[in-house]
């Protein structure tokens, strides 16, 4: 294997491992802080009990997520080291807050998880709430450092030499409130869905049904108002992206000639030789009005781009259609449970709508990776967007293939222990959680 | 402000050392007790360090992102030269983070136990080990960056007498820094005793390996003898960690818990003022002579500001929530 194929295929893996954990660790505490309030409130055992459960899988998932986290800030040394000797200093900036951020999230969740019958009960939940928005904090500032890379700014760029440098500047570059924006939702939806799908797997399975409709309600009232919302963030970002990365947008599209008006692609197969897609619906004049908010407008294809300059078409335009694919499907499905939740309807009564919500446990993340996968590789072969390829970043070491082996047995095996884990943490709710009271209410 | 950024830097590597360091050593120490004690041992190496060991580690987080924003050089030197170990130690971190959450949270209690403890053992001490090669390997003069093969260029740099002596020498330390703090964490009286006699053991072992270092450091020419006594501060830490040793075993012989730990984190701070003040600010030297200091290395002024008021503004923040956190778990079993 490549040096540099290797050494892109293991950041890719690492982020694309960590980005799950770290979603997962920066929403649960959101779920866990509502079930512990109405606990507090309501003194119904079943939301102490759904706090408990969900707080073990926190810590399974955050402890994964730190040590992944670390094992991503040497990586960026170890992978690219000429990426960070130069960008280090400039985009700096939003790691050192995170550095804060995330100490703070440790702390809390020190609090927290072993505070129960120590801490005052208020002071408790805080500590709870403390982890979720400081957790929420990391995200924002670990995406606005990776909007840095596409969207440079905060420093001059004369004859190879990054002068004038301007840290703050570079945080607030002009894409981290629409990348930032659109994670944090999608970090939602997908959590959201995934916990809510599972709690309904358990309800159809009869298992516990009072302690596993009552979390299913928390998480998939989250899970929905964020699918909802997600179109007008994906909105906002897709012309922001037209504007600053045209190359990428026009791979997300395949777009290979310039039109005027454009038309939208949807699904297709892309032949990157002959530069064609072939069998896709086409909406006319649609991406036109997508990218710059009139029917008729023009839009660059790639074709104006430099063929140097291009980014992978066919990935970036599957992994795009993928995206947003599921992303309606997980709105549809968001309209239809708000419906049953306004006019009082039981779950119970509406089997399919809960294996719906089964069928997109893993939907979210499938499509949460691939919008990682379409600004990732849509960037490419830039590293620092218009200014360093990606291929004269990458270390001088030889032999990278072998690191990459080593962290994919490590990813994997992690994968699957965490996996297993969450399945016994779940088997055993009955044994652990099951009450009286409970049990007359599941009757 | 560069004096702040370099002052935290200092702190992040010390207090991993001391915190992170005491964590390692809880593994070790499992490592080195007979079966029979091992589950009491796990038990109160748990109560100890399970409600602080994740903060514990946000100490490397902190000194490692200071050195990529601020001596983006430093980092990226060590990232290429020291690539090996980086990798092992990161793999260790992985691992042992890992066992030691699964171990606790594994709903089902069975023989996965045994795995997850295997595993945390093991990593517990090749990752220290490694943190103590690469630290080694700063300041051994093995890096070579005018080396043209992979041997000389990516092996030799921390494969030597000097780097795996360091290494062994920290392992030892850590486990002496978590037998003092776990003396103090129980009410047990055998369980005490056994915890003396394992401070005992590996403080007699860093000696050992202290020693060594020195032996090794002759071996591969390192002038560590000249910097730890041919300079007052170097000289001074040195003599006030040696009087500290003998206080240190008397103490111990009294089993008195809670200053014991002050001297052991004092102790082991005077060690890497030694080993550390006689070349500062230089951070790695280099085959060729040369050594890439902080302050050549440091980034412009306007980055140093902007992490500087952000590492201010964290301590803050941090602080007193931390110590709140150390506090409140301390006053377990009264």
């Amino acid at each position: 294997m490549d040096d540099f194929i290797a050494a892109r295929s293991q950041m890719a893996l690492s982020l694309g491992f960590h980005i799950i954990f770290s979603c997962i660790g920066m929403v649960m505490p959101f779920f866990m802080a509502v079930a512990h309030y109405k606990w507090l409130k309501t003194k119904d055992e079943v939301y102490k009990n759904i706090t408990k459960a969900w707080s073990k899988g926190v810590a399974i998932f955050f402890a994964t997520g730190a040590v992944s986290g670390t094992m991503l800030s040497f990586e960026l040394g170890l992978l690219w080291p000429k990426f960070m000797e130069h960008a280090g200093p400039i985009f700096g900036m939003p790691f050192s807050l995170e550095g804060t951020a995330f100490f703070i999230e440790a702390i809390a969740l020190g609090f927290f998880l072993y505070g129960w019958n120590k801490l005052n009960k208020w002071f408790h939940w805080f500590t709870g709430v403390v982890v979720g928005v400081s957790g929420l904090a990391s995200g924002i500032l670990v995406v606005a450092a990776n909007a840095w890379m596409n969207s440079p700014t905060g420093f001059d760029f004369v004859n190879g030499q990054y002068l004038n440098i301007d840290p703050i500047k570079a945080m607030f570059n002009g894409a981290w409130f629409t990348q930032a924006l659109h994670m944090c939702l999608a970090a939602f939806t997908a959590t959201g869905f995934a916990v809510a799908g599972v709690h309904a797997l358990m309800v159809l399975r009869k298992n516990n049904i009072y302690f596993h409709l009552k979390a299913f309600k928390i998480a998939a009232i989250f899970a929905c108002i964020g699918a909802l919302l997600q179109p007008i963030s994906g909105d906002i970002s897709a012309k922001d992206v037209a504007q600053r990365q045209p190359a990428k947008l026009a791979a997300m599209e395949a777009l290979y000639k310039t039109e005027k008006p454009a038309p939208l692609l949807i699904g297709g197969i892309v032949n990157e030789k002959n530069k064609e897609v072939k069998m896709a619906v086409k909406i006319p004049g649609a991406l036109s009005f997508l990218a710059h908010g009139d029917f008729k407008a023009e839009v660059k294809g790639l074709d104006q781009i430099p063929v140097n300059e291009h980014p992978p078409v066919a990935i970036t335009h599957y992994a795009f259609q993928i995206m947003v694919g599921i992303g309606t499907l997980l709105l549809l499905i968001s309209l239809i449970y708000f419906f049953n939740l306004i006019k009082k309807k039981s779950l119970l009564d509406k089997k399919w709508l809960l294996k719906l919500f089964v069928f997109a446990i893993p939907l979210g993340y499938v499509a949460l990776e691939a919008g990682w996968v379409v600004t990732e590789v849509g960037r490419q072969p830039w590293i620092i967007y218009g200014i360093m390829r990606t291929k004269d970043a990458v270390t001088p070491m030889p032999g990278i293939a072998y690191s990459f082996y080593i962290f994919t047995i490590i990813y994997v095996s992690l994968s699957v222990i965490v996996t297993f884990l969450l399945y016994r943490q779940i088997k055993m709710v009955p044994v652990l959680y099951t009450h009286k009271e409970t049990k007359i209410k599941d009757s | 402000m560069e004096y702040v950024v370099i002052t935290f830097l200092c702190l992040g590597i010390l207090l991993y050392f001391l915190l992170g360091g005491a964590d390692f050593g809880a593994g070790i120490i499992e490592l080195f007790t007979s079966a029979k004690n091992r589950g009491k041992t796990r038990k109160t190496m748990y109560q100890a360090i399970g409600p602080v060991w994740e903060a514990n580690h946000m100490w490397l987080i902190i000194a490692i992102v200071i050195l990529f924003v601020g001596f983006p050089h430093i980092y990226t030197t060590m990232s290429v030269y020291l690539h090996i170990p980086l990798l092992i130690m990161l793999v260790g971190i992985i691992a042992r983070g890992t066992a030691f959450v699964f171990r606790h949270y594994d709903a089902v209690q069975d023989n996965m136990q045994e795995v997850y403890n295997k595993i945390f053992v093991y990593s517990s001490f090749i990752t220290p080990l490694f943190l103590g090669i690469i630290a080694g390997s700063l300041i051994s003069g093995h890096i070579n960056v005018h080396a043209t093969d992979f041997v000389a260029a990516y092996i030799y740099s921390w494969f030597n007498w000097f780097s795996v002596s360091v290494g062994l020498f920290t392992v030892a330390l850590c486990g002496f820094l978590a037998a003092i703090y776990l003396i103090g964490e129980t009410n047990e009286v055998n369980a005490k005793q056994r915890f003396i006699k394992k401070a005992k053991f590996m403080n007699v072992a860093a000696v050992v390996f202290g020693i060594i270092v020195f032996i090794a450091a002759q071996q591969d020419d390192i002038p560590l003898i000249d910097w730890v006594f041919k300079n007052n501060i170097g000289l001074f830490a040195v003599t006030l960690a040696s009087l500290s040793l003998v206080l240190l075993w008397y103490l111990l012989l009294k089993g008195k818990t809670k200053i014991l730990r002050v001297l052991a984190g004092f102790q082991v701070t005077m060690i890497l003022l030694a080993i550390s003040y006689a070349h500062f600010p230089n951070f790695i030297r280099l085959k060729d002579g040369d050594s890439i200091s902080l302050f050549s290395a440091i980034a412009p002024e306007k980055t140093i500001y902007s992490l500087g008021l952000a590492l201010l503004l964290g301590s803050i923040l941090i602080l007193p929530f931390l110590g709140y956190l150390f506090y409140k778990f301390q006053q377990r079993e009264e």
